[in-house]
């Protein structure tokens, strides 16, 4: 096979970091790479680099055994290099036709010619096997289908090279098994593939082979055949990784967060959760899978009473917090870590000290008499917690801003569950964390739980949901459509669920798994 | 240890230092247009504001109430407030002082506090609406403060021209009582104690913003209202409070000009010191040290903008072009950085 793209000792310097050290890395023709790494490993500045959207600072580029020098994106296109980026750049009032064409529009005079348009797209969609209707708006389809969009965008303009960054970060497990069959699509065309990805498991269903960088240097480049999970785990984290977290059975006890028929609507007035009634118990964790969207964050975000309740009523132990402050839910046994780490759970630009008494700062002995604050017994705090936490950089007084993802999650990790609350609410707990600190993240909630909290997962990430949880609930469009035994929870069967399917329909029809969207 | 030395940022005073640098420079453009030296009529300019204890007297007087209003500013800025009522809670604050002053006929170690004291809570009361119009009802402080700035003074104007009118052709009140005003500190300058007041003010400022409860919280809710609110803050509560205690600030610059300057309410007296207070903040990066520098600059300005007037061919409203080129560089240092942290973060 021939070799589309080199890029050698590929280097970057940012005022901080070096994000590139003298990377090498090839393309062949027809083959999907997979690149991964660890956040900030390197790998989106490489594609950056390859995009134009950055400069290197050393190495050379060569397309289809041209040197080349790009230095922005339009020179990227040229050579027939795509990307598709995590987050869409899609305009959601206009159709998908209209989108695809956009910046190269076709006219008839001064006016855009919208039948050839559409039929230009629809020969694409056709040729590429990849189902869209041309004259959707963009805000009515789904996360999947917009992905691909953006995938039919690249094709439009001639992408022969196709570069997707972190592409099933934010789809459903079938629309990830979609998205693969694209993928082999589009090889089988002859189109070459980087696929950016934190996820090994993604790695090894679809690529042919896989690189792996680590704090801006390549560890190696494997045929993905020849290698395994546990392997490229280690050539990503440096070390030796549990992958799957180790728990012994649960022994729950009397239950501490109990719902009843709990209803929220939204700021519209739109109903997001609809009658849930759910239990958790001491010493269990009770995952909830779901797409996200369907209610989980409304559900979630009510009982830290940071939502009105329209309906129902929450009960944390014997106490109906219903229409409780978030501080008094707080005192009585709450620890929450929320999905939005730098929305809700910090403040970016107070140091780790500062967010870690977040919730308990006005408590002693942070606060003394008068509302004094107790500098002393803050840094004692921070440090103890730093340690324990394993926070790096550990410097108490460092703005949490300049910290990595999952050591600001790690920071929000060790002020939750320092309080050892009765009731543990884990949103997301590790979105957008490296593998090393999702395996420390993921003991310790298994550690909280064996201590006797009562632990509320919730994720979009399967895998999360199957390790951790004791009983897993799925919601689908603001309801509970199932609670299940985790022995009885497979990921196909909760991915069937998430995705509306009825749980009593589950095997009759395997059919269905692959349920039309939208 | 270290939060001492993080406490006031060394290393930000640079950029407001190259801002008065720039200015100064373009302000020079200008000095050789008029057919002067820049570096004679600067001379005077520095001379006559800080060239002698009397100028610097002087200087501290015109900065004493923009040290008022600067803090005003920097402190609700800090709880994610724009506080553009300096103005008008300055005017209730003042009304109320002056209330004080000829209302009451009591020994000066009560009369001179309860009239300080009642300028606090006129200026409090006033941004108390501004804040909980806000808190309460989602209106924007920007547009409900500058709303009241109106209010406050067509009501001050009612106030002393009718029911309060000292009886005079001048639309002024009677004079208040000796036993409230405050006292000079170097006569013949109008500088009085009320300088004294205005560092207290900073140091309490300074001590609530990092070194209470409260101003943990009012802080988070200005960085960032959802985090707050998810720690158990009560962000409506502290928005209610910051535009208080930002009110009260702005009241205490009506007593200065009231029981310090004028020992009387005369209508519309305030130079927009409620409106310079803004760039005080801004300039003084909305920290109570900085604002204190910031104030002493733009008072210095003023102050010697006079005699480079009367001594040379410059005219006084360059200081004005300065003032304007100052801030100007300053917020242009903000779009800057805003624009540098894009990047990054692309």
């Amino acid at each position: 096979m021939a070799k589309v793209l080199e890029m050698r000792a590929i280097t970057k310097q940012f005022p901080r970091v070096l994000a590139n050290d003298k990377v090498d890395f090839d393309l062949e023709q027809g083959e999907i790479h997979a690149l991964v790494g660890e956040n900030g490993s390197g790998k989106s500045t490489l594609m950056s680099i390859l995009y134009g959207l950055y400069q290197k600072d050393g190495g050379e580029i060569i397309v289809r055994g041209q040197p080349v020098e790009i230095t922005e994106p339009r020179q990227a296109i040229d050579l027939k290099i795509g990307m598709v980026f995590q987050h869409f750049m899609l305009i959601e009032p206009l159709t998908v036709a209209e989108n695809i064409v956009l910046g190269s529009e076709i006219r008839k005079g001064p006016f855009l010619n919208h039948k050839k348009m559409v039929a230009e797209v629809e020969r694409l969609s056709q040729e590429y096997g990849l189902q869209i209707d041309p004259e959707a708006r963009i805000a009515d389809l789904s996360v999947g289908l917009q992905q691909r969009v953006e995938i039919l965008k690249a094709l439009y303009r001639g992408a022969e090279i196709l570069v997707l960054d972190e592409p099933t970060a934010v789809l459903t497990p079938q629309e990830v098994e979609d998205l693969f069959q694209v993928l082999r699509t589009l090889k089988s065309k002859g189109t070459s593939i980087i696929f950016i990805t934190h996820k090994i498991k993604e790695v090894l269903a679809v690529s042919d082979r896989v690189s792996v960088l680590r704090r801006g240097k390549k560890v190696g480049t494997k045929l993905t055949k020849d290698t395994n999970e546990q392997e490229l785990a280690e050539m990503m984290v440096g070390r030796v990784v549990l992958l799957r977290v180790e728990k012994g059975p649960a022994n729950p006890g009397p239950e501490v967060l109990r719902l009843d028929g709990v209803t929220v609507k939204d700021q519209f007035g739109q109903v997001k959760v609809n009658n849930v009634s759910l239990s958790v118990r001491r010493g269990e964790v009770l995952g909830i899978a779901g797409v996200e969207g369907n209610g989980q964050s409304e559900l979630v975000e009510a009982i830290a009473g940071l939502r009105k309740v329209a309906g129902g009523r929450i009960y944390l132990g014997d106490q109906d917090i219903t229409g409780w402050s978030p501080l008094r839910i707080r005192k009585a046994g709450f620890g929450f870590v929320p999905e939005d780490r730098h929305r809700r759970g910090l403040i970016l630009d107070y140091s780790v000290a500062d967010n870690l008494i977040l919730g308990i700062h006005g408590s002693r002995p942070f606060a003394g008499t008068a509302g004094i604050r107790n500098q002393g017994k803050i840094m004692e705090h921070a440090e103890e917690l730093i340690e324990k936490y394993d926070v790096r950089p550990p410097v108490a007084a460092q703005a949490v801003r300049n910290l990595s993802g999952g050591n600001q999650q790690k920071v929000v990790v060790a002020r939750e569950f320092a309080q050892n609350p009765d009731l543990l609410i884990c949103s997301q707990p590790t979105r957008g964390v490296d593998v090393g600190a999702i395996e420390f993240i993921h003991q310790q909630v298994i550690a909280q739980r064996d201590q006797g909290a009562a632990v509320l997962l919730v994720s979009a990430e399967l895998d999360e949901v199957l390790s951790l949880s004791d009983r897993v609930a799925v919601m689908y469009n603001g309801e509970i459509v199932s609670v299940m035994p985790i022995e009885e929870a497979t990921e196909h069967k909760l991915g069937f669920l998430m995705l509306g399917g009825h749980p009593e329909e589950y095997g009759a029809g395997e059919v269905s798994g692959n349920a039309e969207q939208n | 240890m270290q939060s001492r030395i993080k406490a006031f940022p060394w290393q930000e005073l640079l950029l407001p230092l190259a801002a008065v640098v720039l200015a100064l420079l373009i302000g020079s453009v200008l000095i050789l247009y008029v057919g002067e030296n820049p570096l004679t009529a600067y001379g005077i300019l520095f001379r006559e504001s800080l060239g002698s204890v009397r100028n610097i007297a002087t200087t501290l007087q015109r900065a004493t109430p923009l040290m008022f209003t600067g803090l005003a500013v920097a402190f609700a800025f800090r709880a994610g407030l724009f506080n553009i009522g300096a103005e008008g809670q300055l005017y209730l604050g003042a009304f109320a002082a002056v209330w004080v002053g000829i209302s009451f006929n009591l020994p000066r170690i009560i009369h001179l506090p309860l009239a300080i004291i009642a300028s606090m809570v006129g200026g409090a009361l006033w941004a108390s609406i501004a804040g909980f119009l806000k808190a309460k009802l989602g209106v924007h402080e920007v547009i409900n403060t500058i709303m009241l700035n109106f209010i406050a003074l067509f009501l001050t104007d009612w106030l002393v021209t009718g029911p309060f009118h000292g009886g005079s052709w001048v639309p002024e009140t009677v004079r208040i009582s000796p036993t409230a005003a405050l006292s000079r500190i170097y006569p013949p300058t109008r500088l009085t104690t009320a300088v004294y007041l205005a560092l207290v003010a900073a140091l309490v400022v300074y001590i609530i913003l990092w070194k209470t409860k409260r101003g943990y919280e009012l802080r988070a809710v200005g960085l960032n209202p959802s985090a707050a609110e998810y720690g158990g803050i009560n962000v409506p509560r502290n928005t209610i409070i910051a535009m208080a205690i930002s009110g009260a600030l702005a009241g205490l610059a009506g007593a200065e000009q009231i029981l310090g300057l004028n020992n009387r309410f005369i209508v519309r007296f305030s130079s927009d010191l409620g409106f310079m207070g803004i760039a005080v903040g801004l300039l003084g990066k909305n920290h109570p040290a900085g604002v204190i520098l910031a104030a002493v600059l733009f008072g210095a300005l003023q102050t010697g903008s006079a005699a480079m007037d009367r001594l040379t061919a410059v005219p006084r409203e360059l200081i004005t072009v300065i003032q304007g080129l100052i801030i100007f560089f300053v917020a242009a240092e903000f779009l800057i950085r805003r624009i540098l942290r894009l990047k990054e973060e692309a």
